[in-house]
Order: structure tokens, then sequence, then C-alpha cells
């Protein structure tokens, strides 16, 4: 019992790090100069179109005055110009938007090469059997619902790493070949 | 015992008599020497009958033995049994407190454990404000990406690449950094060929992603289609659906949502959110053996999950909250309350510091106006609300009409196809009306928008007097031309997406559909706003008008009638009361609209309440004919126990295992002729006094266990379930004892208990099944999925809808 509430202790611990890792780019990186902006919006005025102003100030200088340049209004008009012009600091993260899209696609891809392996060279490779359809619709061959659906633990121990790992893609293609039948053929679930 | 006496008895009290002749002809023995005695000296351990001292430890001994694995466990497509997972929660917690006065391991144990809830809650919250951090960066990035590429850096969507140049005030989206695809392609962006390509390359970017969706749907994980959330309600009640929220489920629902957002369906990403959210929880439940082995404790955390998933969606941790607690959950303890709104306020938290926005806002359509609304505005605000529930009720008809003929005809054999053509009608039609053009939040943020004079839209080119205008405070004007063209661009697209949302919701990609609800909404809204302000401006000396709107003054904000439109539709849809009106009030942080909102989002249930009694996702749940016991309803009938319980009339009698007189063989034949998923066990068959019920599939893996491990099983030893094996010559085959496996309090109601009742109680309880006893003899079962029947036919109904056991 002590082994697993260290195993346990163990991946909540390394969970925990690899998501302050993917929350940390935001966290450090909101201060490159690209990042910040202070956009101030002047409608029209008198015979002056409207504009939109930006410039990377720190939130402090993020008003009218320091952002209108050139000022388009003589000296004793600013004021009035200003109190109809809007000006909002914003900031963004460019490094956390870099990242995020970047896994996305690794992950689209990642999953895309898989299926392309699934559907090709897989069953190349091992010698036909029952379980290597992975994308076709299944046709309702009905096994003997007895005992058999009760999970047993399995007799020969796959020792090799290799072994376990097909012998957990066996079940995976297995249980998704079972979802399949009933969300697409059966209809049974999530019409 | 006068066995005469008795029959005449039963004859003159029962009222049908044919069901009790089976028992009241068996002979009634009372002798004592078959059962238990009744007081067991198990349960306080001071009675000496039959040994003495030893045996009140026994039940100690087998506590403490470790239950074999997979005993306990359910099956795929069963109900788990509340109670029984309940009482072994408290179990649990009883032997952890007692243990943990031995040492101080134990006392951290325990501590450890009480902290355990909390600490999942985190690391919940952390992971769904994550995903859908990146599911929003992801979906921008991709649905910009059908009209364009930034050539700055091709990870920016329109807005970030124009981020940083300086546009134009009348021409806000175009910077030199953001190329569109004719652009790209041809050199420049004018001309019918440019427009052209463009319109080309949009249909083929959204075919692009739509396939893609949908071939890793149906590669990966068929279950991360649809919405998901009549699939996780059904789940909260107690019905187990193995691989629904799994890795896999997860990671594709993820990924295929922003690519079915991002190719422009009329669909939205709230309803598979809270599916991600729930996959999350479950995922984070095996660190924790207090969630991983107990199904209802997982349950609760699911309700918690549920609640951060839309807390995430629209920004509103307190609408999460109430959404899980209306919605989705069966049973909501007061103390899910409280870790829900943890989760809910963490992933709000996190997703904030993601700050996919770029402002601190977390959702697109977060308004700010403050403008004041006057009494005589809430007859138009009733009118959204009724036109809210028309649309709610006809939605909901003809979306399950398509989605039976879908489930039920050959349309169903080609969902890649189905989802090609859909995408390709979709896009053709969206394509040359910018409002349909655009994405749906980007529709809505436009709609709430209230105009002001740093708007330079389409919507917003009213006539403009500048002589009069004094601050931000526009008072009403006369509508422009950009105004008209507007209102008939907004009335295309209006019936567009009411049509197209219809063959939309329940395709094989995830699909959700607040977003579509709302935007129809919005723009019956924002019509009817800026109808009643053309009205105020031209006719500003009617009665009706000249109390409150004179000329010149700001009375009525389009805003606000496009805001309550959307309550209304998605409340007639979802049939949402307070966390509707919570959740829109949280997204637009205007408190003085609590009223119209309510008015709208009542009248709008009521309305739809009296065409169709379900919400949309209790139709679906009726559709796929799922076993959930609708808790809001009352059930008006007189009909008895007897009525409902198995086995009727005709029926073979029910299949009972004796307490110590059948063997390993007969409980086998039992099993493999029948399909049911639970026996009573009984004394004897003559007597059928009710010991106690035990499960199909813990009989089926204690057997297989015993014969594999236990030495002497065969297939001729007696099984037993009482305390002590029962006499037998010393030649005999050893014999099994199964009592650990036997629950020893199934439920009983009596044939004369009126159904009112019995549903109460599985509804209450959340029984999978409950014993019928008449003169406490055992005499038949009744299950959930007989109740559902039941009530399916007295309200006219197909009873064979209900699939699942």
């Amino acid at each position: 019992m002590f082994a697993q509430c260290v195993w346990k202790c163990a991946s909540s611990l390394l969970l925990v790090a690899l998501l302050c890792c993917i929350l940390s780019p935001p966290a450090q990186a909101g201060k490159s100069s690209e990042d910040i902006r202070c956009k101030c919006i002047c409608p029209p005025y008198r015979n002056i179109s409207g504009h939109i102003y930006n410039k990377n100030v720190s939130q402090k200088d993020c008003n009218c005055l320091h952002v209108v340049e050139p000022m388009p209004v003589p000296g004793n008009d600013v004021e009035a110009y200003c109190l109809l012009c809007e000006c909002k600091y914003e900031e963004r993260s460019t490094t956390t938007i870099k990242v995020i899209i970047i896994i996305y696609l690794s992950v689209v891809g990642a999953l895309l090469l898989y299926m392309a392996f699934l559907v090709l060279v897989d069953p190349l490779i091992r010698k036909p059997d029952a379980y290597t359809q992975p994308l076709h619709n299944e046709e309702e061959n009905e096994d003997a619902r007895s005992l058999a659906t009760v999970p047993t633990p399995s007799g020969a121990r796959a020792n090799t790493v290799l072994e376990r790992v097909e012998g957990a893609q066996q079940r995976w293609k297995r249980q998704v070949q079972e979802q399949r039948k009933t969300v697409f053929d059966r209809h049974k679930m999530l019409s | 015992m006068d066995q005469k006496g008795y029959r005449r008895g039963s004859y003159q009290s029962s009222t049908s008599d044919e069901d009790m002749v089976e028992i009241a002809g068996t002979s009634l023995d009372f002798s004592m020497t078959d059962d238990d005695p009744p007081l067991d000296q198990e349960m306080g351990g001071f009675s000496t009958y039959n040994g003495g001292g030893m045996n009140g430890t026994s039940k100690m001994m087998d506590f403490l033995e470790e239950p074999l694995p997979g005993v306990g466990t359910y099956e795929d497509f069963n109900t788990i049994d509340w109670v029984r997972e309940k009482s072994r929660d408290r179990d649990r917690h009883r032997e952890i407190t007692s243990r943990s006065k031995e040492s101080t391991w134990a006392l951290i144990h325990s501590v450890s454990d009480a902290f355990s809830g909390w600490l999942l809650m985190l690391f919940i919250g952390l992971l769904a404000g994550s995903l859908a951090g990146l599911i929003d960066i992801s979906a921008h990035w991709m649905t910009d990406l059908k009209e364009g590429v930034c050539l700055a850096g091709f990870w920016f969507n329109h807005e970030h690449c124009c981020w940083k140049s300086n546009t134009t005030f009348t021409d806000r989206d175009k910077c030199p950094e953001w190329k569109s695809w004719s652009q790209l392609i041809l050199g420049h962006g004018e001309g019918a060929f440019a427009y052209i390509l463009n319109y080309f390359m949009y249909v083929i970017w959204a075919l692009l992603f739509s396939l893609l969706a949908v071939l890793l749907v149906k590669g990966f994980a068929p279950y991360a289609c649809g919405s998901g959330i009549p699939e996780i309600k059904t789940i909260l009640s107690g019905f187990i659906i193995r691989g629904y929220l799994g890795k896999w489920t997860l990671i594709i629902k993820t990924i295929t949502l922003v690519l079915a957002v991002s190719s422009g369906l009329s669909l939205g990403k709230e309803g598979p959110l809270v599916h991600v959210a729930c996959c999350c929880g479950n995922i984070l439940c095996h660190l924790f053996t207090k969630y991983r082995k107990n199904e209802a404790k997982r349950r609760e955390v699911l309700s918690a999950a549920a609640a951060a998933g839309v807390s995430v969606a629209f920004g509103a941790p307190i609408g999460g909250v109430l959404f899980s607690l209306e919605e989705v959950s069966y049973y909501f303890p007061l103390k899910t309350l409280w870790r829900s709104f943890f989760a809910a306020l963490v992933a709000a938290f996190t997703l904030r510091s993601i700050n996919p926005f770029g402002n601190s806002r977390l959702v697109l359509f977060y308004v700010e106006f403050h403008m004041p609304w006057h009494l005589l505005e809430l007859i138009p605000f009733i009118l959204l609300g009724i036109f809210g529930g028309l649309w709610g009720a006809f939605f909901i008809r003809s979306n399950i009409a398509w989605c039976r003929r879908r489930k039920t005809t050959k349309l169903g054999k080609y969902p890649v196809l189905e989802v090609f053509v859909v995408t390709a009608i979709t896009a053709i039609l969206a394509f040359p009306n910018e409002y349909t053009r655009m994405s749906t939040s980007e529709l809505i943020s436009e709609l709430f928008n209230d105009c002001g004079i740093l708007d330079s839209s389409k919507l917003c080119e009213y006539v403009n007097d500048f002589n009069s205008t004094k601050g931000d405070d526009l008072p009403d004007r006369a509508a422009g031309p950009g105004v008209y063209t507007a209102m008939w661009q907004l009335a295309l697209a209006l019936i567009m997406k009411v049509f197209i949302t219809i063959f939309t919701f329940g395709m094989k990609v995830p699909s959700g559909l607040f977003i579509p609800s709302m935007a129809v909404g919005a723009i019956a809204g924002r019509l009817l706003g800026v109808g009643m302000e053309q009205l105020a401006f031209y006719h500003h000396d009617w009665i009706i008008f000249s109390g409150w709107c004179s000329q010149g003054a700001d009375c009525i904000t389009p805003g606000l009638y496009a805001m309550v439109g959307a309550a209304a539709c998605l409340g007639g849809v979802t049939r949402m009361t307070v966390s509707l009106v919570v959740i829109m009030f949280e997204l637009t942080g205007g408190l003085e609209y609590i009223v119209p909102l309510m008015a709208a989002a009542m009248t709008s249930k009521w309305v739809a309440d009296a065409i169709g009694r379900e919400g949309i996702y209790d139709a679906h749940i009726r559709l796929n004919g799922y076993p959930f016991l609708e808790a809001k309803e009352e059930f008006s009938h007189k009909t008895l126990a007897m009525d409902v319980m198995r086995p009727r009339r005709n029926d073979p009698p029910l299949t009972v295992i004796t307490q110590g007189s059948m063997t390993v063989e007969d409980v086998e034949a039992i099993i493999n002729e029948t399909t049911y998923s639970g026996y009573p066990v009984v004394v004897s068959r003559e007597s059928q006094r009710l010991v106690g019920f035990v499960l199909r599939r813990d009989l089926i893996i204690s057997i297989e266990n015993a014969r594999k491990k236990q030495d002497g099983i065969v297939s001729t030893s007696i099984i037993y379930f009482t305390d002590h094996s029962p006499p037998l010559p010393p030649s005999s085959p050893s014999m099994l004892k199964l009592r650990s496996i036997l629950d020893l309090s199934p439920f009983t109601v009596t044939d004369q208990t009126p159904m009112e009742i019995v549903v109460d109680i599985f509804r209450k309880l959340g029984l999978r099944q409950c014993l019928v006893t008449h003169n406490g003899k055992l005499l038949g079962i009744i299950t959930k999925k007989d109740v559902l029947k039941h009530i399916a036919q007295l309200a006219n109904q197909d009873p064979d809808s209900i699939l699942f056991n």
C-alpha cells in the first residue's frame, strides 16, 4: 500500500509539473515589447476624420495625451478632442499563441500519420486475422455473450515491452471497433 | 399449522387469486432449521447461539478480507447500485477514521483522504481551463485560416496579425501583414475573379476541416461525436458507458471540436466543452483510490467537472454550477455545490491567465453597457420570449424527426458523406452574406454591441447629427442606408441559421447548440430592437413613446434586445431557467437587465412547454432509449406494483437461487440460460422466503475464481450463502461459500404498493431493482427498465424504445 501511495503521489506531481509547464509560457512572456499596446480610438470630430492610434506604452501612460501623436487639433481643442477618444490598454502573449498552435498542429499531424499507418501499413505487417480492419464498418457478428464478456486476467504474461504495447494496441482497436459498431452501425447511441 | 385455514384466508383477502395460488399452495413451514436465526449474532456479538464468541469476529474477518478484483464493478451499459456504492464509501471512511488513531502514517492518510476531493477539483479546474484555452486559441486561428493567412507569422489570426499596425477608422480589418487567399495567389484583392477565388478557398478549407473531423472521429473515437450532454446526464444518473469519458475520447473530442467549429458549420462548442471537462474529471479520478473505486463518488466529481466545463465556455462560474445542478446532475448533495464552485473558479482563472482573447476577458461577447430600460419595453421582451419558445419547440420537433430518420433509414449509413454535404451547403450559402461568413461568436458579439460614436460597422451606420453629439451618449437616430442593408442581410442570415442548424446538430462531429440558438435569438432581437428604435424616432409623439422617449433621448438599446432574444431562444430549446439568467448576466455584467431576461426566459419556457414537454437533451435521451428515470415529472396513475412486476401472469416463474442446496453446475446453468443481471436468493424453493440478492457479474467472477484458485471445487460442489455450511456427508466435495457477494438488504415492496411510491423510491434511492413480496413471500421483481417501460406505456409512447438494460 505504501508503494501504491508513492506511485500515486509521483503521478500527481508529474501532472502538476506538466500543467505548470503548459501555463508558464503565458506567465513569463507577457512583457516583451511587441506584446503590449495602448489603443486609442478617436471618432470623427468637426472636419477631422476618425483615426486609430497604437503605441506600446505602459499602462500608466495609456491615455490620449501620450498616445495620440501628432495631435490633429490645436492646443485649446485638445481637451474636447481627448474626451471623445477612448484609450484601452491591451496585453497579449505571442509565445503562448505560437506554442499552442504548434502543439495543436503537431497533435493533428501525429493522429493523421497514425491513421495512415493503421490503414495502409498495419495490414501488410500483421497476418490478417479478425481484428485488423480498423476503418471499415463491421458486419454484425454477435459473439457469444456469456462468460467471455467478463474480463479475466490474461493467461500468458507478455513480458517484453513490445508485446505489451502490441497487446494494448489490440485491445484498443477492439474497443474502437465495438464503439464504432454501437454508434455507426447499430445506431444504439448518439443517433 | 393449519394449511387449510391459511388457504381460506388467502382466497378471501387477495384480489387476483391466480397469482397467489402458487404461494398459497405451498406448505407453510415455520421451522427454523433452514435459515439463520433472526437475531444474527454477527450484528451484536452478544448472543451465544450456535457456537459462542468465535462467531462474533467472523463478520470482521469477512470484511477485512480483500474482495476479488472485479467483484463490485459493473458491466458496460448497466446501471450502478447507488445504495451499495454509498454504503461502501461510508464503510471505507469508517475504516480509515478508526485506523487513524493507530499510527502517524494512518493519521496522515486520513487527512490526505479528506483533502483528496479538493486536490482533485484543483486538478480538474487546471486541466479543463488549459484545454479550453487551447480550443479557443486554435479555433480562432483556424476560423481565420479560411479567409487568409498572416505573413508575419502563420500562427496569428486576423486580429492578432493586425495588432501592431495602424488600421484606419473605417476599415479596421485591413492591414498589410494579413493577406487573403486571393491577394496571396493573384496579388490583388479586388475584382470578380478575386471574389470567386476567395469563395472557392473558403469552401475548400471548410470541407477539408469537416472531413478531417469526421474521419478522426470515426477512426479513433466514435463516442466523441454529438454534444455529449444527453449521455452525460444518463451517466450521472447511474448508467455506465465504458470509454465515453476516456483518454482517446478526450483527445479526439478536443481536436475535432476545433475542426468542426472552424469549418463554419452552424454549431457551438459549449456542450462538447462539458464533455471534455467530464473526461478530464474521469481521467483524473484514477489518481485517487477514493474516487477510482467508487462509482457514486465519481459521479459527484463529474457533476463538479461539468460545472467547470460550462464555466470556461461562458466565463460564468456561478452559471456553470447552476447549470450542473439544473440540467446535468441527478443527485446534487450540498457538498458538491461548494466543490463545483471551486472547480469552476479554478478553471475560469486558468483560462483567464492563458488569456486567449488578449484583453483579460473570458468570453468573446462580453458587453458592458448600462443603459436603463423602460417598463413598456417589457412588451417587446415578452414578444421575444414567445418567439424563443416557438422556435425552441419547432427546432426540437424537427431535429428529433431528422435524427430519427438518420437512425432508422439509409441516411445513417453514410455519415462521412452526410457531413460533407452539409458542410458544402453551409459554406456555399454562408460566404455571400457577411453575417454568416463571420464566425457565430463574432456575430453575436457584434449584435450585442451597442452603437456608439466609436463604432463604424455597417450596423451602426446611423444618420449622425454632429452638432448634437455630446460625449458617448448618442440619441436615437434615423437609420442610414448601412443599417437597412444590414437588416435584410440579417433577416436572410436568420432564415438560413434556423434551417441549417436542424440538420447540423446530431451529426457525427462534436456539435453544441448553445451558440447557434443564441445567434438566432440575437438576430431576431436586434431586428426587433432596431425596428422599435426607428418607430420611437419617427413617431416620438405617439402616446406610448411620448412619456419616456422624447426626441433626442437615448431610450431604446437594440443591443439589449439582442441579448434578451438570445436568452429567450436558448431557454426555449434547453428549457433552462435560473442557470440561463445567471449565465446571461454574468456574460454581460448587467445586473439591471435581470428582469427583462427573466421575463423573456419565463415566457419562452411557458410557450415551449405548452407545445412540447421535453427540452432538447431529454428528447435526445428518449430518442436513444437511454434508461434515464426523469426526476422532475410526477407519476400520476393509479397502478400497483403487481401490475408492473415480472414475472407476469403467463411467464415462467421467477428464477431464484436457493441458499444452500444448489450446486455450482446448477448455478452455471441458470447463468447460461437466462440473461438477468441479478438473482434473488431464497431459503428454499418451497418457502420462497427472501434471503438476499446476488448480482450476475459477481457470481460469474466468484465461481470462476473459485474453480481456479480454491481446491476441491468441482461442478457438484454445493454453493451456500449462509454463514455456516449446511451439514453434508463427509464424502461430498468441498463447498463454496459465497456469502460475501450476497446483498443481505435488498429493497422490497409489497405487491399492493402504489406505483407512485415505487417510482419515488427508485428515483430517490437510485435503485436498480426492487423485489416484490406478498405476505412476506417473494413474488416477483421490478427493475428500472420495467418502470421506464411502464411510464412509456402510460404516456402512450412505444415501450419497446427503452433499449438498454
